[in-house]
């Protein structure tokens, strides 16, 4: 869309697409990356419960058939029961092959409930068994504020601590978390590898350009089906391809901290719709006033916003990095990224 | 060591591998030099509070008071003189230790 094109007007339909025809063009790049380029016999995906995988299984069954898709439903300790259910109902409604992998011994013999329960010790010393906890950012639109990471814990009698922690006792909170992503990670390149399948990622576009995932974790994968899409086009193909409505309907959440978490506060400076406009408005020198009379904020408050998102792309400028060589090492740049 | 001094040496061996720095002028924004990220800033304010005995609050974190090392000078004497005036002592130029 030309932002520039005479009676142009910013609006939320800038991101209406045909999903009928994306579904099939998608299809037909899946079926020609896995078939033609990886040489796979199929796809693995690890599915959440949530939009983003549901309509990546959805698209890959579609693709190559739903008997070359694997779809892993790997639960933990502390993801929602919900997440489970709903994973198992998005693979009953596909057809396709649901294996259970529970991660919680994976996650135990790493260390990761231990080591990230020992950093919150440092702020929070009564931290321990049946506490929950999460990390949060402060909102964007009403302030300058550095959006720096406190945690939020909760006793098992109910009451709430938030703190900022050291920088070394934050790090090991996220290190230590992210265990999570690449332990899933870890079983669908397991079962990738015993069926010559190909992973796909979930990242959507939102995701995918702001850093929102963990390297080498839910970052890994072979084809990213969704990529390119703002989660209001991936909503619009989920009920193009008739994805169960209560999968349609669920609040985007990151299931990954034992505390319920919105992506807003964890990561993301607006709800999704608006973040989805934000970030489409940044790439195409839309006015902030503009973007905020769309969107019913005022110019400052987009100001920050696009500074919010520069700043993240900044940051995921190392997440999306391949292993960097000093020299070329192989004639084919594409081998090169694979070293 | 005055307080821009000691925080430039800490963000050029912190932050920078100890490399580079020559040209970090007092004024330098840090966030357009892309010196800083948020994890960045959670780590000056830890420095900024142990180094000088502040307390940096939440709403402290803002560009006004910690992207240049005089912004952090002229916060870390404001913070500083109001813990002397806290105390009912006299407010004291700032200065690392």
């Amino acid at each position: 869309m030309d932002a520039r094109a005479p009676g142009f007007a910013f609006s939320a339909s800038i991101l209406d697409l045909d999903a009928a025809r994306e579904a099939d063009r998608i299809a037909q790049a899946v079926l020609e990356l896995v078939q033609k380029r990886l040489k796979r016999r199929g796809v693995v995906v690890g599915v959440s419960g949530g939009i983003d995988s549901g309509v990546v299984a959805a698209l890959c069954a579609r693709a190559l058939g739903p008997q070359r898709v694997v779809a892993l439903l790997m639960p933990e300790k502390e993801s929602s029961a919900e997440s489970l259910e709903l994973g198992r109902r998005l693979c009953d409604h596909l057809g396709v092959q649901a294996i259970q992998e529970d991660i919680t011994p994976l996650l135990e013999a790493s260390g990761c409930y231990r080591r990230r329960d020992e950093a919150l010790r440092a702020v929070i010393p009564e931290y321990g068994p049946g506490w929950k906890s999460k990390i949060v950012l402060p909102g964007v639109l009403d302030t300058d504020m550095y959006r720096v990471y406190s945690v939020v814990a909760r006793s098992p009698d109910g009451r709430e601590v938030k703190a900022r922690l050291p920088p070394e006792a934050y790090l090991t909170v996220v290190a230590s978390t992210n265990f999570k992503q690449r332990a899933r990670k870890m079983l669908e390149y397991f079962h990738a590898d015993r069926l010559a399948y190909a992973v796909a990622g979930t990242p959507n576009r939102l995701e995918y350009d702001q850093g929102f995932f963990v390297k080498n974790g839910d970052g890994a994968a072979d084809i990213k089906p969704i990529a390119h899409l703002y989660k209001a086009q991936v909503y619009q193909l989920a009920a193009h391809l008739g994805l169960p409505a209560d999968i349609r309907s669920r609040p985007p959440t990151t299931d990954t901290y034992s505390l319920p978490q919105s992506q807003e506060e964890f990561y993301f400076s607006l709800p999704y719709h608006q973040m989805d406009l934000c970030l489409w408005a940044r790439d195409h020198d839309i006015a902030p006033a503009e973007v905020g009379r769309a969107l019913g904020l005022d110019a400052v408050q987009v100001g920050r916003v696009f500074r919010d998102i520069d700043a993240k792309r900044a940051a995921a400028r190392y997440l999306g990095s391949p292993p960097l060589l000093v020299d070329p090492a192989a004639a084919d740049p594409e081998k090169a990224d694979q070293t | 060591m005055n307080v821009q001094e000691t925080v430039k040496k800490y963000i050029v061996e912190a932050m920078l591998m100890g490399r580079g720095g020559d040209d970090l002028a007092g004024d330098t924004s840090f966030l357009a030099r892309d010196i800083l990220d948020s994890t960045g800033v959670l780590e000056l304010a830890f420095f900024l509070e142990e180094t000088f005995a502040i307390k940096v609050a939440d709403e402290d974190m803002v560009p006004e008071n910690l992207d240049s090392l005089n912004a952090i000078a002229a916060f870390v004497a404001r913070k500083q003189a109001r813990v002397a005036a806290d105390r009912g002592g006299v407010a004291v130029s700032s200065s690392g230790r």
